[in-house]
């Protein structure tokens, strides 16, 4: 059964701009999102198990429970390390979470910035990773280190698209879904020959049709993405639309919402 | 004397209709007196047209009448006559044979559409529990017994709407457009493909080789991986080039990045199918990791439904191809189901197969560096295609652009 981690929004808010989305004079409607975090929270229990870390006060971002860290091996994590010093306070929140839950908790060296699994997506026997926004190179290789596995490194080339999880999605373990503009050509052509793939046109990528949580055959999509939506469902999955405008203020959606803790 | 009574109904003035029928009639040698006429005294207000038709003989008549048929005339309010198809594979005498318009008969005084309609074929009309269905079929799947609709009483055809003086295809023309400025023409090429897709219908692609040799394939791959094409109809050639140019980087033995033809080039097109027929298939050829890229590879990965009709000059073919004519036309035919606009590039062969199976309402665009082609295509009964002579790279280019952003 899977399992994922998720944060109720109580203290969700947008008080800082650090990315290309955050504009304070565009705050979210909070009792909107929180009507959207638990439309998202139920489709998921549909499909997972779900686990609930407790909100902090003085941290806004911390629903985005995809950059908490990231899963190596079944009862360890290797724990984010943000870039930002806005984000740093939700650190020691979700460290807590993961050792009363009995996980062992590894860290990042302290210069180098390292973002979860907002940052590192498994794809099958491999990961996908991104960098130069968020998460430096060094942490791919650290990451490659612990999770015994080839890390495939991307540069992010767009500012919209500061996370590997907004520009791109792993379908199943041989296609990935991508919105090209957010890399630079090697970064597009280490995708195309290592999967098969499919693309998100900028309208919908701005949309955050990559941040698309996927459970078996089930895609949870932030809603107002038709052409990628009618292309996965030509392909057999169930695409359930979702309604993500007060996260995507903050530059996040159905997937930032959501960390993988087992497949 | 043989006479009969017509009615001509809508907006018949503003739309010339009224005009054009009685200059049909008068061109093909029959009379006519106009036995009433209620003139619409608003825009919203149709008018209404009585119209006795009078021909020296029966041939005459049966002859005009299907002319003007055409244009929304209806005959009577008879029902329509059925009669037994007399063996498999063969219509009724004096069947009549469809055009691509919308088409509706009358039965037991209730007019009924007729299902799937495409151009030459007939109307079989059957009787289910919830009703009288009538459905166009063509001549091989007629079988004994089946009723068929005989003569054109009892027949509407309702005809193409004009082109609105906003529309963005107005300044094409319905002509072939060869100094129109090429640029804007593909924008709304590119805008009625966005319309399409926004109203839940599928977008259709017919494609030539020419696309692979020009080096347009990734343009058309973008589309596809992109999700704006729905189903793509081609011949053993398209899919063998691409899959050429997957494998070996050539088509038609011509390095694509260089336009230098490579020793021993000309044989990697039979090598390719040599490949594709040995993984037991192209959907193979992909789950093999053996094709890893190009048109068809994509068609694949996007799950588009690809029907490759085989013909006569074919190497190999690759084992998806259809080589009984026929079923390949009925695979067509299936394909067609919801398809809301069609681009056929680059093929005269392929354009016309489909053009021919096409409803009018289906908006179309054929695409070719030859003006030829087009005519031939709206010669042959598709008027509602649009032609665009120009070349296929740059076609494809600015329209995956368009689509897709900038490569």
């Amino acid at each position: 059964m899977t399992r994922v981690l998720m944060c109720p929004p109580d203290h969700y808010d947008l008080r800082y701009e650090i990315n290309a989305w955050m504009h304070l004079e565009n705050r979210p409607l909070l009792p909107l999102a929180a009507r959207q975090w638990r439309m998202l929270h139920e489709q998921v229990q549909q499909l997972a198990q779900v686990e609930l870390v407790s909100p902090a006060p003085e941290c806004p971002d911390m629903v985005f429970t995809a950059n908490a860290g990231l899963m190596v091996g079944e009862k360890a994590v290797l724990l984010s390390r943000f870039r930002h010093p806005e984000r740093r306070p939700e650190e020691p929140h979700f460290r807590r979470w993961f050792e009363e839950h009995g996980y062992t908790v590894y860290t990042m060296p302290e210069d180098c910035p390292f973002e979860g699994e907002g940052d590192i997506l498994w794809a099958g026997g491999r990961y996908v990773a991104g960098y130069r926004k968020r998460t430096e190179i060094c942490a791919h290789r650290i990451a490659a280190e612990y999770l015994g596995r080839e890390v495939l490194s991307l540069e992010l080339v767009d500012d919209r698209w500061y996370h590997l999880d907004t520009a791109l999605f792993v379908l199943d373990e041989r296609t990935v879904v991508y919105y090209p503009g957010a890399f630079d050509p090697y970064a597009r052509r280490v995708i195309e020959e290592h999967f098969h793939t499919l693309y998100v046109i900028e309208e919908e990528a701005m949309r955050f049709a990559c941040n698309s949580v996927v459970i078996g055959n089930t895609v949870l999509m932030p809603e107002g993405c038709p052409l990628v939506a009618s292309l996965l469902e030509r392909k057999g999955y169930e695409v359930i639309p979702i309604p993500m405008s007060e996260f995507i203020k903050s530059g996040g959606a159905c997937k930032c919402l959501v960390m993988f803790l087992e497949r | 004397m043989h006479t009969e009574l017509i009615t001509l109904e809508g907006h018949i003035i503003d739309s010339l209709t009224l005009s054009k029928v009685l200059d049909i009639l008068v061109a093909s040698g029959v009379d006519y007196e106009i036995r009433s006429f209620r003139i619409g005294k608003s825009h919203d207000e149709t008018s209404r047209a009585e119209i006795l038709v009078i021909a020296p003989d029966e041939e005459s008549l049966q002859r005009a009448l299907h002319e003007v048929q055409q244009h929304g005339a209806v005959i009577s309010q008879e029902d329509a006559t059925l009669q037994p198809a007399p063996q498999d594979g063969v219509f009724p005498d004096g069947f009549y044979s469809t055009t691509n318009l919308e088409t509706y008969v009358r039965i037991e005084g209730t007019w009924i559409p007729v299902d799937r309609i495409e151009m030459d074929c007939g109307i079989r009309v059957t009787h289910t529990e919830s009703g009288w269905r009538a459905e166009c079929i063509p001549l091989h799947r007629a079988r004994k017994g089946d009723l068929f609709v005989v003569g054109s009483a009892g027949v509407r055809v309702t005809p193409l709407p004009r082109r609105e003086a906003e529309s963005v295809f107005h300044f094409m023309g319905s002509e072939v457009s060869i100094e129109k400025p090429k640029a804007r023409i593909v924008q709304a090429v590119a805008r009625a493909v966005r319309e399409t897709k926004l109203k839940g219908q599928k977008v259709l692609f017919v494609g030539g080789p020419a696309i692979v040799h020009t080096g347009a394939a990734p343009y058309l791959e973008r589309m596809i991986r992109a999700g704006w094409i729905d189903v793509l109809f081609a011949g053993n050639a398209l899919a063998t080039h691409d899959i050429e140019r997957a494998l070996y980087g050539t088509s038609l033995g011509v390095a694509l990045e260089t336009g230098v033809p490579e020793t021993h080039g000309h044989e990697h097109h039979l090598r390719a199918i040599n490949t594709i027929r040995a993984a037991g298939g192209i959907r193979q050829a992909v789950e093999k990791g053996v094709l890893k890229s190009g048109i068809m590879h994509a068609c694949v990965v996007a799950g588009v439904k690809v029907v490759l009709a085989g013909s006569i000059r074919d190497d190999g073919p690759l084992p998806d191809v259809i080589t009984d004519t026929v079923q390949a036309q009925d695979a067509m035919r299936e394909g067609i189901r919801g398809v809301g606009l069609a681009l056929m590039v680059a093929t005269t062969l392929h354009s016309i197969a489909t053009g021919n199976l096409l409803p009018a309402s289906v908006t179309t665009f054929c695409i070719d560096a030859n003006a030829d082609t087009v005519i031939k295509l709206t010669d042959r009964g598709s008027h509602q295609a649009f032609g665009i002579v120009t070349d296929c790279a740059f076609f494809l280019k600015e329209l995956a652009t368009q689509l897709c952003g900038e490569a």
